[in-house]
């Protein structure tokens, strides 16, 4: 028989359980199979009942995070062989409410994704006539990197200031607010600096650089954020000296 | 416009009390809190180190490494209560003890190198 | 079904986990972590001590060799090795994330990180020694 490797996975059927335990599971260890792969093997041929979340199994949906042995990762990028002989523990993405097995509740970021107005603001609309906005590729070039968050919410699943504190805004919606930001055809700065500003904005943040470490797509979340406080700082300053100013 | 919290401010003493912490401080306890007493090296004498911090300049420059790095201490202290300990909802009490002693080792300094004659 | 806890069908019961308040000590990172952030009481202690010998040194001779022979002290000696490592550990984390706060961009690409940390710690290297340069070369 081919070589199997162990999957230790966390299970909560609120049914059932009054709080999460392990179920273990022999898979086959393919050395193409990701841990994503293993999931889905388990719901096909051993326990159709195990849920979690994914879609396009290529790193770009963002629906797979899950912690495996205790970090996040996107499990569809997670091979198995890389944790060969095992076990392999899988747990949901930490600090977040677990709602089934490996799913968790994600409304609490949704808001305050929502809060940081991640699209382009504009003050006013240029007319269709006039054509697109241009922007050279130096202007994409400044936003790209943060452009790339796919929200899989391997940041809040490592960042202890998301466990510390509930109302902390967090690692990737701050990035995505810098990606807008600094993208040359916006104009809401203001508006997101207003909610970013606040305590829980981006002053929560004690700059241990998890976020970034963890981040499947190099976005640098924790940059991000230090970049914002020198720019509240410059801002704060500004409007100290010069109060009469357009903030 | 939304009320601006007074963070920026903080934050910046504590950047900059950070960065001239980091820059000025190992150098000075190497010299005063190891090098000397172990007597690495001789111990300057009075005379000369009195005629150096009573040069303006050198008062300046020891009132910004006293009072800045007693800043970025505290707010990071603050910080590290809050998530080591998560002792969050005593918020205020910590702010005021953290920045009021730097406050007061601020006080202290000035009083000190105004002193100094 | 059991009912060994409040579960009513269809209404969803999120499982939430409270994190440990010694979270810090669960793995190496986040100790280091903590270690980092309390470099801070190093940096208070030595301002304490910078603070004593401005003291001592406006109030005399006595007083000066007082703070040097109190510095000799075994007990003193123990806790400058400690602080002094602790410091020592700001100085190398503040630099190393300096880069990531400080991004520079040159012609649109953004410098690598040593081209900003480098100049960090050449700054420090020569700090340090125009300090010790003025406090001993006086003798």
């Amino acid at each position: 028989m081919a070589k199997t490797i162990t999957l230790e996975v966390a299970r909560y059927r609120p049914e059932q359980e009054g709080e999460p335990a392990f179920e273990n599971f022999d898979v086959p260890l393919n050395k193409d199979w990701v841990v994503l792969d293993a999931l889905n093997y388990i719901k096909d041929k051993l326990d159709g009942s195990l849920s979690y979340r994914w879609s396009c199994r290529m790193g770009v949906c963002g629906s797979c995070g899950m912690m495996v042995n205790g970090e996040p990762k996107l499990t569809c990028a997670t091979f198995l062989t890389a944790y060969d002989p095992g076990p392999i523990r899988v747990e949901p993405l930490r600090y977040f409410p677990i709602v089934r097995d490996l799913v968790v509740e994600i409304t609490d970021f949704m808001s305050k994704l929502k809060a940081v107005k991640p699209w382009i603001v504009r003050d006013e609309e240029k007319p269709i006539s006039e054509g697109e906005y241009l922007q050279t590729p130096r202007q994409l070039d400044n936003f790209k990197q943060f452009s790339m968050c796919i929200n899989c919410l391997c940041c809040y699943a490592a960042c202890p200031v998301v466990g510390l504190d509930q109302h902390f805004i967090g690692p990737a919606a701050i990035a995505l607010a810098q990606r807008y930001n600094e993208d040359s055809r916006d104009q809401g700065k203001e508006e997101r600096m207003d909610v970013l500003s606040q305590h829980d904005g981006i002053w929560g943040c004690t700059f241990n650089g998890e976020c970034t470490r963890v981040c499947p797509k190099n976005v640098d979340p924790a940059g991000a954020i230090q970049q914002y406080k020198i720019k509240a700082v410059t801002d704060w300053y500004k409007s100290l000296l010069m109060p009469w100013g357009k903030k | 416009m939304a009320k601006r919290s007074n963070e920026p401010f903080l934050w910046s003493l504590f950047s900059s009390g950070g960065m001239i912490a980091a820059l000025m401080l190992p150098v000075l306890i190497l010299l005063f809190g190891l090098a000397i007493p172990l007597e690495w090296i001789e111990a300057p004498s009075r005379e000369s180190l009195l005629a150096l911090v009573r040069h303006p300049l050198t008062r300046l420059v020891l009132f910004g490494l006293c009072s800045l790095p007693l800043f970025h201490g505290a707010h990071r202290f603050r910080f590290t209560l809050y998530d080591g300990l998560q002792i969050k909802h005593l918020n205020e009490l910590i702010a005021v003890v953290c920045y009021g002693g730097a406050i007061v080792g601020t006080a202290l300094a000035g009083y000190i190198l105004w002193t100094l004659g | 079904m059991k009912q060994s806890h409040a579960y009513t069908l269809y209404h969803p019961k999120w499982y939430r986990r409270r994190v440990s308040t010694w979270w810090w000590t669960q793995q190496w990172r986040s100790f280091k972590f903590i270690l980092r952030e309390l470099s801070s009481l190093a940096v208070i202690y030595f301002v304490a001590l910078l603070l004593w010998l401005l003291w001592s040194l406006g109030q005399g001779e006595a007083s000066y060799r007082n703070f040097l022979a109190w510095m000799e002290s075994p007990l003193m000696i123990a806790f400058n090795v400690i602080a002094f490592l602790f410091v020592l550990y700001h100085s190398i984390t503040w630099f190393n994330l300096a880069p990531k706060a400080m991004p520079v961009r040159v012609g649109g690409k953004r410098l690598p990180d040593w081209m900003i940390a480098a100049p960090n710690y050449a700054a420090w290297v020569v700090i340090s020694v125009v300090i010790a340069w003025f406090i001993l070369g006086g003798n």
